[in-house]
């Protein structure tokens, strides 16, 4: 047994948590990941394709930004990641799991289509925007209340139920496609109103797309003051975090749950109201493009605070309008740009651990003898 | 070989960023003895623990092991060295057997041999005393079971060594009597067993010699046998404290809870309350005893509306208001209704307070709905988070901090702090005192009877027979989801109580 103990040593490092981390240290840290990130993808980019590295980051940048026409498309869809992204921060802060945001998002932008194409040049287009706004409010909420009721009175599965929810709103919009095909045999819609706009969301400021930077802008910080000061806000946390606290408290979980999962869905029928009235003027399955799911991640990664949301939303739709430039300009294939995005993920999320822990080496230490 | 101690510790240090945990402990362990380690909540105890086990490693100082200097970087280096710890906290699995649970993670041949296994643990049971079935599941078994296992697996990878955290804050008094044999017998046998606790009547009866920790630091140790209650209290604390529980004279009662003949079932249609009735004054503290899971929970979370009586009746006598009856109602009703009917449960941070929350939010619990506002005011319950802080003497960094993060004494405090602030008619106390240093069991203590002289109708459920004798104005006995008797707390015995909470059924017709 004695010669079993000479062969446990002192470790070469171990890890402890800090003190609170300075503000200012964090965001080095932070940057540093970046630093190291981009390091490691430019010798990734150069073993595998030869390529200058500096030159294939240059076309990342040129893709994403690169003229002002770019640079308002990036905005445009970071904004609708960013409104999906806060939509289900409620529903996450309650700890119910809400996949449910592609069908929700998809539900609101068929309201707002449906009412574009039946009233479109019958209505006052202040009247026409009025309803496609709470056309698209209510479907959202429909889509997200149905799982919450069934949670709240039989304790369903919501990840379940949301998900499959998805399906059910992807087929109900290529239903509707049959009915509004135009022109006919195209198996689409096309753009929606395209010779009076009518239901189209206008410029604001002289920008095209600042109706949506508006709308997402104030959005993202209601739902932050929301959650954190308002009493209903207050609630969610409480059912979030133990529903045996929440119930002692004397709060009726059954109904925070459905009355959170009605602002949930309703806020990502905005969200698909922003996509079909101020984006694309059309409605297809494909609308939501898989941002229900991606909106998850940014959620998480921000901590669930709408305000990083911002950030990492810009970000995760920058790389992507980035990879698709560098697919094209230098024939690889989108998997490469996705490895550089993984790559920076890695390293971003990553470095959380050191700003929650320090390291200490062996001879760091003070040795005691006697 | 005797003179060499089982482990020594040498200055060891221990900080949690600007916390420092334990700071630079000397001390040691002998074979073939019993060691209690004393301290109050937040003493630094289990930390010191958890370095020896290699749960945390220490900042500064050495270990040594038998004489020889180690380097323990988790449990997997504490096993060989013959270092087992039991934790508060069971870490077993639940679907899979003793036995299964005893040889999980040990390396072996790919073939288990579940017959050897279990020969191997009868032997060791059979050795110190224990009973225990290797092929029952760990989720049929009662909690000193769950226990017994944990031992029996230190015990099965050769611990020499066994450090039990608080082993007796989840058992009953037969239990705990049972647990001590065995440790007895293990003593006998040359073991070395640690052993942290509260409980000094306990580490009286067990312990050989017992080491004392403040606020991190080690102030010494003494032999058992030259200790008493009152020394072991001034080295804990520091000072003299007084340790004589106030119990003032009831007056001026008046009706403020009548329950008549409640009966509940749980959601597994077993019985969990039988026609209980029971009168409860503003002015008196009523006591519950019985063995743990008599009906105790139910009956308190019965009246607090989080479990539906099945049938009888609540009724609630507010001062100047018509009675009202709280059977039918919820929780969120008895709330909207303004019953001021506090209650400290027994699940503190699962049910009274949110762990990860801090100080503020939890004082909001009972007040946020106040004032029409959409937004919450968080001044008020600022301020009164600040005030339990400085009333209760609440150790923490500030109001900031989340309260799971405080130690359990000072966990209670915040919680029993709030539901005394919101001004209650009756006020419902569970285990107030259950991992609460003699300190802080003292202040809560204080604190009910205060609430009594000022009227409030305290009913409050414990375990410890003495302190409910001298704490309460009668004592309410349960025995399996029955009231089995009622006595007057200043003239009945610890024997006579003792007798209700066992009586059975057929003797025990009312």
């Amino acid at each position: 047994m004695m010669s079993k103990l000479h062969g446990l040593r002192e470790p070469l490092f171990h890890v402890s948590k800090r003190d609170e981390c300075g503000f200012v240290k964090a965001c080095l840290i932070r940057l540093a990941a970046i630093a190291l990130a981009l390091c490691v993808c430019a010798v990734v980019i150069f073993f595998l394709t030869g390529l200058n590295p500096l030159e294939v980051y240059e076309a990342v940048i040129d893709g994403a930004v690169g003229s002002n026409r770019r640079l308002w498309v990036t905005i445009r869809d970071a904004l609708a990641l960013l409104l999906i992204a806060v939509a289900i921060t409620p529903a996450f802060r309650m700890r119910f799991w809400n996949v449910g945001a592609e069908g929700q998002t998809l539900a609101g932008g068929l309201a707002t289509a449906a009412v574009m194409i039946y009233f479109g040049d019958r209505v006052p287009s202040a009247l026409l925007m009025a309803m496609m706004l709470a056309a698209a409010l209510l479907a959202g909420m429909l889509w997200g209340v149905i799982p919450a009721i069934f949670k709240a009175q039989w304790n369903t599965n919501e990840t379940l139920f949301t998900l499959m929810m998805n399906y059910i709103a992807t087929q109900l919009v290529a239903f509707c496609i049959v009915f509004w095909e135009n022109p006919s045999g195209s198996n689409s819609v096309g753009i929606i109103n395209q010779q009076t706009r009518a239901g189209w969301l206008g410029e604001l400021f002289g920008l095209t797309y600042g109706w949506n930077l508006v709308i997402v802008v104030a959005v993202t910080a209601f739902v932050y003051f929301y959650l954190r000061d308002s009493k209903q806000g207050y609630e969610i946390a409480y059912v979030g975090q133990s529903v045996n606290t929440a119930r002692y408290a004397g709060i009726s979980v059954r109904r925070v749950i459905i009355r959170t999962m009605s602002i949930s869905g309703a806020l990502c029928g905005l969200a698909g109201f922003i996509l079909v009235s101020g984006a694309g003027h059309t409605i297809s399955t494909g609308i939501a493009g898989g941002r229900g799911f991606t909106a998850i991640v940014v959620a998480w990664l921000s901590k669930l605070n709408t305000f990083t949301m911002m950030l990492v939303s810009f970000l995760l739709v920058f790389l992507e309008k980035g990879a698709i430039q560098i697919a094209s300009q230098f024939s690889l294939n989108e998997n490469a740009s996705d490895m550089i995005t993984g790559i920076l993920l890695f390293f971003v999320l990553g470095c959380e651990f050191f700003i929650q822990y320090k390291v200490e080496f062996r001879r760091g230490r003070k040795a005691v003898r006697e | 070989m005797k003179h060499i101690p089982a482990i020594e510790l040498k200055h060891l240090t221990k900080r949690f960023g600007k916390i420092v945990a334990n700071e630079d402990i000397s001390l040691s362990i002998r074979e073939g003895e019993i060691l209690a380690i004393l301290g109050e909540n937040g003493s630094g105890k289990t930390t010191l623990m958890n370095m020896i086990s290699g749960i945390y490693y220490p900042d500064e100082g050495e270990i040594l092991v038998h004489g020889e200097p180690v380097s323990i970087r988790s449990p997997r280096d504490a096993y060989p060295l013959g270092i087992g710890m039991i934790h508060q906290h069971f870490k077993l699995v639940d679907v899979l057997t003793a036995a299964e649970n005893i040889v999980l993670g040990l390396p072996g041949r790919q073939r288990l041999d579940m017959a050897a296994v279990a020969t191997k643990i009868n032997q060791l049971t059979h050795r110190y005393g224990f009973e225990l079935d290797p092929f029952k599941k760990v989720y049929e078994m009662s909690v000193s079971e769950k226990q017994t296992v944990e031992i029996v697996k230190m015990l099965y990878r050769g611990a020499k060594i066994l450090i039990l955290d608080e082993p007796t804050a989840v058992l009953t008094p037969q239990e705990t009597h049972r647990l001590f044999d065995v440790l007895r017998n293990m003593r006998a046998d040359g073991n070395a067993i640690v052993i942290i606790t509260h409980k000094l009547n306990e580490v009286l009866e067990l312990s050989d010699r017992v080491a004392v920790l403040r606020k991190g630091r080690y102030i010494g140790s003494v032999d058992t046998a030259s200790a008493s209650i009152a020394s072991l209290t001034e080295m804990m604390v520091g000072k003299r404290v007084e340790l004589n529980i106030v119990r003032s004279e009831p007056k001026q009662l008046k009706r403020r809870l009548a329950v008549k003949d409640v009966s509940c079932v749980n959601p597994e249609g077993v019985i969990t309350l039988n026609h209980v009735s029971f009168t409860l004054d503003g002015g008196e503290i009523l006591g519950i005893a019985g063995v743990a899971g008599s009906g105790q929970r139910e009956l308190l979370e019965t009246i607090a509306g989080l479990t539906k009586a099945e049938s009888g009746e609540i009724d609630y006598f507010p001062p100047n208001h018509e009675p009202q009856e709280l059977t039918k109602l919820s929780a969120v009703e008895i709330n909207r209704l303004g019953v001021r009917l506090s209650f400290v449960p027994e699940d503190r941070l699962g049910m009274g307070l949110v762990g990860p929350m801090d100080m503020v939010d939890n004082m909001m619990i009972r007040s946020y709905k106040r004032g029409g506002h959409f937004w919450v005011d968080r001044k008020a319950p600022r301020s009164l988070a600040e005030k339990i802080i400085r009333d209760l003497e609440v150790v923490t960094p500030g109001v900031g901090t989340p309260v799971g993060k405080l130690s359990g004494g000072n966990v209670q405090k915040v919680l029993v702090g709030r539901e005394i602030a919101s001004n209650p008619i009756v006020l419902m106390v569970a285990y107030p005192v259950r991992g609460l240093d003699i300190h802080s069991s003292h202040t809560i203590y204080r604190l009910l009877d205060e609430q009594k002289r000022n009227g409030v109708a305290v009913l409050c459920v414990g375990e410890d027979l003495d302190v409910l004798l001298a704490l309460c104005d009668r004592i309410l006995v349960m025995c399996d989801g029955r009231v089995t008797g009622i006595v007057d707390a200043r003239t009945a015995t610890k024997e006579q109580i003792g007798m209700l909470m066992m009586r059975t059924e057929g003797s025990g017709k009312p």
